[in-house]
């Protein structure tokens, strides 16, 4: 540790824990720790780099913004909100972990998570697994026929795709496609019986994945998020739904 | 959507939530029947559709379908759960975040609170938990088995695919066909 590590009040002024405040409703409560640890005692990446929830809102608090910007733990923390759910004064504590994240310059973030982004961004599925929409409407129409012919009672399954008007615009994770394409049938089958029919899978922003959010890169999470977005509006659909 | 000031022109649902209303209003005609050896199963709460999501209400909705669909007594819940369960560490990009150890360190816990319900089935509708608790099963060697909620409700309703039951284990993998 550096000298100035060990002085914190040296640091003091430390902006980013209040520049994370300005963008949050009521500043996240950000500066309303009572530090009794609820969440760091019922966090499982309690210990990973020897940090924790608490002590990473402390060092924010304390002005360290060295140590907050640039401690692999936050690509740990899976942001999943536990530790806001069992805080008594509700602090957004994944908020402070998510701009940290945004602190690291794009280049040394997790090299998986923006090669995800970054294949997402050049395919118009937004699949991060980067399955074109050919792909992956070859993949549902090859499966769909094997099913069609082998299985009894299924000869007339059907699986919409880019149909006008239809009440619900599936989305699908890359996964499928990609690897196991047989488990997206019974999604097929339940979604027929549920909705008479009544859905579509679409060629444009097909895929329910986004690692750019994951990346904390804004720009390119809104990209996607927009793209998505006019594709269910295009073809539409009343209702976006998620497989999960 | 609302971090872009976006306002769509369509709702956004899960199908979590349809599936429950589908079984409730009959559409779905799910029961246990093809149950006969009592398979228990646990289930996973993933932090996108419940914490992060809809609540408890979800959770809700969700061991409401699972327990038609394999019977009341054939599920076992794991402890805490719902809006207060742990995360599997399998969401906030960690698969792909290229710290496996950590990733499994985390899910130390997970691990522990399945193995603890003594359910040889986690039922995981959720892609990274699916992911990731198939990894904490194999990494920690307890074993069990990972499915999808669309396995078993296909499975309820004889309409799972022989090509359909990769996540199965060898007792359920010939089950109705």
């Amino acid at each position: 540790m550096s000298d100035s590590k060990q002085h914190p009040d040296k640091e003091c002024g430390g902006s980013f824990i209040e520049s994370v405040a300005e963008l949050l409703p009521e500043g996240g409560n950000l500066n309303m720790c009572l530090t009794c640890g609820a969440c760091s005692a019922g966090c499982p990446a309690t210990g990973l780099e020897d940090m924790d929830p608490r002590k990473f809102l402390r060092l924010a608090a304390l002005g360290m913004d060295e140590e907050i910007t640039t401690t692999p733990w936050v690509w740990m923390c899976t942001m999943c909100q536990r530790c806001t759910y069992v805080c008594p004064m509700q602090i957004n504590i994944p908020q402070l972990v998510y701009q940290a994240r945004q602190a690291w310059p794009r280049e040394d973030r997790p090299k998986g998570i923006i090669n995800s982004c970054d294949v997402a961004l050049r395919n118009p599925g937004h699949s991060a697994m980067g399955a074109s929409s050919e792909d992956f409407k070859f993949v549902v129409e090859d499966v769909l026929e094997e099913v069609q012919s082998e299985q009894e009672g299924m000869e007339k399954l059907k699986v919409p795709f880019d149909e006008l008007g239809k009440t619900y615009y599936l989305n699908q994770n890359s996964r499928e496609p990609v690897t196991e394409p047989d488990e997206m049938v019974p999604l097929w089958k339940i979604m027929n019986i549920g909705t008479g029919e009544d859905w579509t899978y679409g060629s444009n922003g097909w895929a329910a994945e986004n690692y750019c959010m994951f990346a904390a890169d804004d720009e390119s999470w809104e990209k996607i998020v927009r793209t998505k977005v006019k594709a269910v509006e295009d073809l539409g659909a009343k209702i976006w739904l998620n497989t999960e | 959507m609302q971090k872009f000031g976006i306002e769509p022109k369509f709702e956004i649902e899960s199908i979590i939530r349809l599936y429950a209303r589908w079984v409730r209003e009959g559409v779905l005609k799910v029961n246990s029947d093809w149950n006969v050896n009592n398979v228990k199963f646990t289930v996973q709460d993933p932090c996108q559709l419940v914490r992060k999501g809809y609540g408890d209400a979800v959770a809700d909705e969700l061991r409401y379908v699972i327990k038609k669909v394999v019977g009341e007594e054939n599920f076992i819940d794991t402890w805490p759960n719902k809006s207060n369960n742990y995360c599997c560490g399998g969401g906030g990009g960690s698969l792909q975040a290229g710290y496996p150890e950590a990733r499994r360190y985390y899910g130390k816990i997970k691990n522990e609170q399945i193995v603890k319900t003594g359910a040889p089935y986690v039922i995981a509708p959720c892609h990274n938990c699916h992911s990731q608790i198939h990894d904490l099963s194999e990494y920690y060697g307890a074993g069990y088995h990972v499915v999808h909620l669309w396995t078993l409700i296909a499975l309820s309703l004889g309409i799972l695919g022989e090509n359909e039951r990769e996540y199965l284990g060898e007792d359920l993998r010939n089950c109705g066909l």
